[in-house]
């Protein structure tokens, strides 16, 4: 297991001692009137791939732009490595960046282009030679060496422009929208092949993405941003399934959203009496609440059961009338209409094979969720 | 059924107004071509093959009917002339020099001008665009004229350098080369602008961002990324400004000396001193292949572009 792998594995995120390999401190950037970032301050870690996911528009993008040092900063401070990157243009810092459009230079072959900062930087002609082919033959390009840019398909392009991010060794390598480009199969085949290469090489990954699957699979931890602002950090599990606010719950996946009171706040668990779902919802861990503060009760539709049967006993349990069927082949999308109108998501996986569905339009179905399966969002 | 055939003689109605429409738009540029460019170019052409003669017009015809027979004259003397004569040689080489030497210092000076209205505020291209052709409004000769008056001894600049101090007696640029230079680059430097500007402004910035990002000094992208970039806008520029400035008459007439030799000057003399219509039109006839040879660098240049941003 590589270096890189060990110190990911271990989670340098929740080590008190261990020290962040970049940190933006209350950065902001405004464009005229207009807050593009809003105080943004994190904390990444060597060997992360750390995703900033946000709708566009969010300020994810210019948040890249400045680390890469495109855009300057209104106030604030970024420093990588124990370096404050303020006053230093593009071509000192040690990042590098792969752009949206790739940005392959028409002109020159994927070997010039791949070459061209090693270059910039003085090498001597072997160890650029040695680098490049190594680089060529890390992405599987090496046949390509002496095509132009218009002679290679989008996956190819996509690769040639990782390598030459990739070949300076940057201690930060940016990636806008990394796989933005590809067609859905290739961008699945691709992202796994990028965190191989990352774990590889130990560099460190900030991807901006607006493809919450992207973000997914690829990060070690994933920054969700909305109108400049940071909203939540943490490893795709705690935001998919610990969402902080109703922002992240419905950004993250899709989401059945329940609104209610605080009717009981005890030590281990809340009840949040909903009049939409016609019950009290049972959530088994406390929020730091009131009773009757209005709060939201957030269930994500797979974590759902129904049956015409009774569901047994699970803490949470309601009925409702089947609107809509999606048949999705792994999977079925149902819409309840329950009774007080609110319609409700449901996915149910297709465990056996049949011809007919079981469940049908205009059924009345009863629902129901485990305690744990809910979470209260405050805000 | 009717309607079938109905429907595919309307198709094929359509396919024929189609092709004429076609054929009908392609002919205007066509006969104006024959009309006004080769027919001209054969009559000089003719010309040229002919004897000079004390007549009206002043040639021999080529073709003449004597006792049934038709007989050809055609008299190659007039282009063993100019090779005769040292005066051509240094006339055409003189041309292009100085076309090379003014298309030289058009680009130096356009190409800034170019990039910096490509960069500025899409709301302000169209005005600085704008500034660069607002002196065709004014006669081409006037502008020149105005020349006159800015370079001559007691002109505008001698003057001002007088009274600065910084001269004691006034510069001769008037009837030098000098002169000429300024002359061919002043008039010609839009035609080095527009089309570095309708290159330039294509220029995507995320190739120069790339480029700093890799590690390269602003000026190093300059030289490796945006001027290979724009090639074909300098080709383009570079022939527009150095094609008519080969043929340039007027500016070397007007503020060129007597040591200033150029092609232009020399033609005009044949046909309208020395009243030799065939050198004068073998003079031509040269000319214009010495210019059909940088016209075809430039279409070259500009498919081998098209096939590269493709």
């Amino acid at each position: 297991m590589s270096e890189a792998n060990a110190v990911a594995g271990l989670k340098p995120w929740t080590d008190p001692n261990a020290v962040p390999f970049l940190k933006i401190n209350n950065v902001t950037k405004k464009f005229g009137e207009f807050t593009s970032v809003n105080n943004v301050s994190l904390e990444i870690y060597k060997g992360e791939i750390f995703c900033l996911l946000g709708g566009s528009g969010c300020g994810k993008s210019t948040l890249l732009r400045m680390l890469s040092g495109f855009e300057d900063l209104t106030s604030g401070q970024i420093i990588i490595d124990g370096q404050d990157q303020a006053g230093i243009p593009p071509y000192r810092r040690p990042t590098n960046m792969m752009f949206q459009s790739y940005a392959l230079f028409p002109h020159m072959t994927v070997e010039k282009n791949i070459a061209y900062g090693l270059k910039r930087d003085g090498l001597p002609k072997a160890e650029i030679a040695t680098r490049v082919t190594d680089m060529l033959s890390l992405v599987q390009m090496g046949a390509f060496a002496a095509r132009k840019p218009h002679q290679l398909s989008g996956g190819q392009r996509q690769r040639v422009a990782l390598a030459r991010a990739l070949v300076k060794k940057p201690k930060l390598l940016l990636l806008d929208e990394p796989l933005g480009a590809l067609d859905k199969k290739l961008r699945e085949e691709t992202q796994f092949e990028l965190i191989k290469i990352q774990e590889s090489l130990g560099v460190t990954f900030v991807v901006v993405t607006h493809d919450q699957q992207e973000a997914m699979t690829l990060s070690s931890r994933i920054g969700v941003m909305t109108a400049g602002k940071i909203v939540q950090v943490g490893t795709p599990r705690e935001i998919y399934e610990y969402p902080q606010n109703r922002f992240v719950a419905d950004f993250i996946g899709s989401v059945n959203i329940f609104e209610g009171r605080i009717a009981e706040d005890g030590e281990s668990h809340v009840v949040v009496a909903c009049p939409e779902a016609g019950l009290g919802i049972y959530v088994p861990h406390s929020i730091a609440g009131v009773i009757g503060q209005k709060v939201a009760v957030a269930v994500r539709p797979e974590k759902m059961q129904i049956s015409k049967d009774d569901l047994g006993d699970l803490r949470n349990k309601l009925s409702g009338t089947i609107d809509e069927i999606a048949y999705m082949g792994d999977s079925s999308v149902y819409q309840i209409r329950l009774d007080s109108g609110k319609r409700v998501r449901v996915n149910q996986s297709n465990l056996f094979r049949s011809e007919e569905s079981s469940l049908n339009y205009g059924d009345r179905v009863n629902l129901g969720w485990a305690g744990n399966a809910g979470i209260v969002v405050t805000s | 059924m009717s309607s079938l055939p109905l429907g595919s003689k309307i198709g094929a109605l359509l396919v024929g107004m189609g092709l004429k429409g076609r054929l009908l738009v392609i002919a205007i540029p066509t006969v104006w071509l024959l009309v006004f460019f080769l027919v001209p170019f054969l009559v000089v052409a003719k010309i040229s093959f002919s004897e000079a003669a004390i007549a009206r017009p002043p040639y021999l015809p080529i073709v003449e009917w004597i006792d049934g027979f038709f007989r050809v004259n055609l008299n190659f003397n007039n282009y063993l002339f100019l090779l005769d004569d040292p005066l051509y040689l240094a006339a055409y080489l003189g041309s292009v020099k100085i076309a090379g030497v003014a298309t030289l210092i058009a680009l130096l000076i356009g190409y800034p001008m170019a990039y910096l209205i490509a960069r500025s505020p899409p709301d302000q291209r169209n005005l600085l665009l704008m500034l660069v052709v607002l002196p065709f409004w004014t006669s081409f000769l006037l502008r020149v004229y105005a020349w006159i008056g800015f370079l001559k001894g007691n002109g505008v600049i001698n003057n001002l350098l007088m009274s600065v101090g910084i001269i004691d007696e006034p510069l001769v640029m008037l009837q030098t080369d000098f002169a000429v230079y300024i002359g061919i680059v002043y008039t010609y430097l839009p035609f080095m602008i527009l089309p570095l500007y309708a290159n330039l402004v294509k220029l995507d910035e995320a190739y120069l961002e790339a480029s700093s990002d890799l590690g390269a000094l602003p000026v190093t992208t300059f030289f490796t990324v945006t001027v290979p970039l724009s090639l074909s806008g300098i080709i383009a520029g570079c022939m527009l400004v150095f094609i008519p400035a080969v043929g340039e008459f007027v500016i070397p007439a007007l503020l060129g000396g007597p040591d200033t030799l150029m092609i232009g000057q020399v033609l005009w003399n044949e046909f309208f001193s020395n009243r030799d219509w065939p050198v004068a039109s073998s003079v031509a006839i040269v000319m214009l292949f010495v210019l059909v040879i940088p016209i075809m660098l430039l279409r070259w240049a500009q498919s081998a572009g098209e096939g590269e941003s493709r």
